[in-house]
């Protein structure tokens, strides 16, 4: 049942509005509105029971394993929420004065310094929203910076085949052709093929390490000579930075502009799908170019950089500065951590994945770099299984569902055929790896058994497989009266 | 470790199954010349009793301000139950629903607040939301271009809140649009349709119409969509949400209403919290539905026919198109959206439309009292919502400072963005600002420019 089935007319709050009317009479009759919006007229207990009742039918770290990989789905602390939630924090307007910001903007300039300190790069700027506007920002400096250079012949991005789709969406809004290059049969980057793309019309290549296929690039160092040898600059896409929190930083690794999705390895919450932050850290040559504002400290006092002081800035990316809220929790999280903890990430996530791996090998299913280790993240592949059985990895991913636990991501990277991407996150006990292992061996035998119940996976939950092209070819977005 | 649950016996375990000596012996792909680089400005870590008191210090250092100041954020009262529901576990730690049948609060929720923005906007459909407001204006621009085909030119007038100017500009002129300002009217703090006269010969993509402007003033935004579509281009609104229970939506503007709508989604129910996390809306009319950015929800049902929701349309966006997606946009501020969902449901129709009209209220008599100080002028003349310019005898940067010592934020100085706005203010009270409340600021600004 949907909200607005719950309306009745007249029902009000009458305590969350003010009380009485107020008049409007000095607004000219052709600006107003003549027909009430079709927001729902409900109690307050109607509200809090039927989102109440929603949030049940959703699957979240908090009640479910959720091994989605790619997009570290740890355990997002309750102290952070907490904290960053204190009143003073969320009632200080945007616009309020520096100096009555002290202990915010202190907090935004450690995290600055953290986090520079954490990828070796030489400017951290907090602005950017989401992985996707970090990538943003990161190639648009690549552009102002060939282009201050008096270099406009750089036209080109090159793009790895299993990078994400957000780099070449990325790189086509800043203006480039997406050059895509393939992977080896080891899981690199066809170093051959890099060779080949890269010369005087490349601005840069995106580069996720490791990779979205769950292996470190070795030949990382030779890339980024080969690449910047072409005069191009070697951008770091963050998403996997856990995997390697502590062990590399990127600035070690020769890039020279990242971003860091703190929603992955900050832990900061996923939310349904957002808000996400995606600081960016560049190298010393890229400093002019970082989007403004972000946070300085000069004689005691915490301050903004505006654009006046960085006039080869590429400017604003937010009204404000980027997702404040967010970047307090990500903040209380490295506090929690701590220096010591920052390696306990990567080493922790690291032997989950290795772990879940092996045993996931020895009951029976194929993994599709064998002789690789995992980074915190893995593949593996049903192309036989559906092969023999039908059965395809979409059909597991839901099957899994039933049995409680969310599903990988599934058909990401597209190159490995029905892949699974496996991702348990170093906030899991053995225990739990231990009983997903499990789960995946009944479906193996129930695969064997009766294909097809699996095929019409799930059976469990609230509703049955859903019919995306139902909902595509009879689009219905929005609830109509009647309807 | 803190939250790292592994015991020395489980970590020996895991090792033995993996076939290691060690979890260093895991990174033994990692070229050893790259490994290592300490940590030095990574301080010790935090217990949660220790961090709790250093946020709690940082905090009461910030304190609590009378706040006046809008500019694009507006202080409102925020039900309780808002960010108690919003904050359940369930909503606040779960991922992107593309998992529709793990996914139906998300989704369910998403369907509903499309409604809700598409009825509030008069528009036939909403996505799930974008960044901000700024950077959904930016899309609608780009938006616009894909669907305009011969233009790659913009309007936007200079009443438009000038970082949403610089977003866009930032975001679209690396497609090589061009984003051409239009002047305002000194008298009346509005665009004239005289001052689109210089633009009467040129191809255009789009003409952007803010409701309420930058200044809080009301535009004519009849005749400004009429303007935009006699020249073959979209108008674009750029609304305030609260503002839409009271004011015509974009979708009843001029003959046919508005093409696309877009807005600061901040003022339904999220916190100020120094500028984000907020989220912006968008709309629009059903042609344009395939060229809008950013995710959608759709009803459906399932294999038993019982009505579901799902990701939608997917063939727009990244992870499906890549480098041919409309944006490069992955996330929607679906957390944001949550709480936005939850509060126009606890406010309904009537609700929103009396936190519209008292802010409105108390900031007309919040004007009406300044300007009866000798020397203060309201600056425009026409009507507006629920913030206005006022000009000052003195240098408002000095009045600003004198009420900040009395605990009183007291407005937004316009000279930053508009240098020929001398000494001029814009100030805002919501339905948050008590009677009382607004006598203690106009008493303290008398003192202050004395």
């Amino acid at each position: 049942m949907l909200i607005f089935e719950h309306a009745r007319p007249g029902r009000r709050n009458y305590s969350q509005a003010p009380k009485a009317s107020a008049s409007f009479d000095d607004i000219p009759d052709h600006l107003l509105r003549k027909k009430q919006p079709l927001l729902p007229e409900v109690s307050e207990m109607d509200t809090v029971r039927h989102y109440t009742r929603l949030s049940q039918k959703n699957f979240s770290i908090d009640t479910e394993f959720y091994p989605l990989g790619s997009c570290t789905m740890k355990y997002n602390p309750r102290a952070c929420n907490a904290l960053a939630m204190l009143p003073q924090y969320l009632s200080r307007h945007p616009l309020a004065p520096e100096d009555t910001g002290q202990g915010f903007l202190a907090c935004m300039y450690e995290l600055q310094e953290i986090l520079k300190d954490v990828t070796g790069m030489a400017g951290i700027t907090l602005a950017p929203m989401a992985g996707a506007q970090g990538e943003l920002a990161g190639v648009m400096m690549i552009r102002a910076y060939h282009e201050a250079h008096g270099d406009f012949e750089r036209t080109e991005i090159i793009v790895p085949d299993a990078a994400h789709g957000t780099n070449p969406a990325t790189a086509v809004m800043c203006g480039f052709k997406v050059v895509e290059i393939p992977t080896d049969k080891e899981g690199n980057v066809d170093l051959n093929a890099l060779k080949a793309a890269v010369g005087p019309k490349t601005a840069g290549l995106m580069l996720t390490n490791p990779s979205t296929l769950g292996v470190f690039e070795e030949n990382i160092a030779e890339m980024s000579r080969v690449v910047h040898e072409a005069g191009g600059l070697l951008y770091y896409d963050g998403a996997n930075l856990n995997a390697v929190l502590g062990k590399v930083k990127p600035g070690d690794m020769g890039f020279d502009v990242i971003h860091i999705n703190l929603h992955k390895t900050f832990s900061t919450p996923h939310g349904g799908g957002g808000p996400g932050s995606a600081p960016i850290g560049v190298a010393k040559r890229l400093l002019p170019y970082m989007p403004v504002p972000f946070v300085t400290l000069e004689d005691g006092k915490y301050r903004w950089v505006t654009e006046q002081e960085r006039p080869q800035s590429i400017g604003h990316l937010s009204a404000h500065m980027g997702n404040a809220g967010v970047l307090l929790r990500a903040y209380i999280y490295v506090r929690l951590l701590g220096r010591e903890g920052m390696n306990r990430i990567a080493e922790f996530a690291t032997l989950n994945a290795n772990y879940l791996m092996a045993e996931l090998r020895k009951i029976g299913f194929e993994i599709a770099y064998p002789t690789r280790r995992a980074s915190h993240e893995f593949i593996v592949t049903m192309k036989d299984i559906k092969d023999e059985t039908g059965v395809t990895a979409m059909n597991l991913a839901k099957r899994l569902l039933d049995k409680g636990y969310h599903a990988p991501t599934t058909y990401f990277p597209i190159l490995v055929p029905e892949c699974l991407l496996i991702e348990p996150a170093e906030t899991e006990s053995k225990q739990t790896l231990d009983a997903f292992v499990t789960a995946m061996k009944e479906i193996l035998d129930e695969i064997e058994q009766q294909p097809d119940m699996v095929k019409n996976a799930p059976h469990n939950m609230p509703l049955r497989k859903l019919d995306d092209v139902k909902a595509a070819r009879e689009l219905d977005l929005c609830w109509k009266p009647g309807a | 470790m803190p939250f790292i649950p592994h015991t020395e016996e489980d970590i020996a375990e895991m090792l033995a199954s993996i076939g290691a000596d060690s979890i260093e012996a895991l990174f033994d792909e990692i070229p050893a010349d790259l490994k290592g680089g300490t940590l030095k400005e990574v301080p010790p870590g935090l217990s949660e009793m220790e961090i709790t008191r250093l946020m709690m210090e940082r905090a009461s250092q910030d304190g609590f301000y009378q706040n006046f100041i809008g500019a694009g954020a507006y202080e409102h009262h925020i039900p309780a139950a808002v960010w108690q529901i919003t904050t359940r576990g369930e909503f606040y730690s779960s991922y992107t629903p593309y998992q529709a049948e793990a996914s139906q609060g998300t989704l369910q929720l998403l369907y509903e607040y499309q409604t809700m923005m598409a009825s509030l906007t008069g528009m036939d459909v909403s996505n799930a939301s974008m960044y901000d407001g700024a950077t959904a204006l930016a899309e609608a621009a780009l938006m616009a271009v894909r669907s305009h085909k011969s233009s790659r030119r913009i309007l936007i007038p200079e009443t438009v809140h000038p970082v949403y100017r610089k977003v866009a500009r930032a975001i679209v002129s690396n497609q090589k649009i061009e984003i051409v300002e239009v002047p305002f009217d000194q008298a009346s703090g509005q665009v004239r349709l005289e001052s689109l006269d210089a633009f009467a010969t040129d191809d255009i993509a789009a003409l952007v119409i803010p409701q309420p402007n930058f200044f809080g003033v009301l535009e004519q935004v009849d005749a400004l969509t009429d303007w935009a579509h006699s020249k073959n281009a979209l108008a674009i609104g750029v609304v305030n949400p609260t503002a839409l229970a009271l004011l015509k939506p974009p979708g009843e503007w001029g003959e046919t209403g508005a093409d696309i709508a877009v807005g600061e989604g901040q003022p339904l129910g999220i916190p100020l919290s120094s500028g984000g996390p907020y989220f912006g809306f968008m709309a629009c009319k059903n042609s344009l539905i395939r060229q809008i950015p950013g995710r959608i929800i759709g009803r459906t049902n399932d294999l038993d026919g019982k009505p579901g929701f799902v990701l939608t349309l997917q063939a727009r966006e990244q992870h499906i198109r890549r480098s041919k997606a409309t944006s490069n946009i992955c996330t929607n501020q679906g957390l944001m959206v949550t709480a936005a969902t939850i509060y126009m449901s606890l406010l309904g129709p009537d609700g929103l439309r009396r936190v519209a009209a008292h802010s409105h209220a108390n900031t007309s008599r919040l004007i009406k009292k300044l300007t009866a100080i000798p020397g203060v002028e309201q600056v425009f003349s026409s009507p507006f919502f629920h913030e206005a310019a006022i000009k000052l005898p003195s240098s408002a940067a000095s009045a600003l400072a004198k009420l900040k010592q009395n605990g009183i934020l007291g407005g937004f100085d316009l000279q930053a963005h508009y240098p020929e706005l001398e000494n001029t203010l814009l100030v805002c009270a919501t339905e948050t600002k008590t009677e009382a409340d607004i006598d203690n600021y106009v008493s303290q600004f008398r003192q202050a420019l004395s």
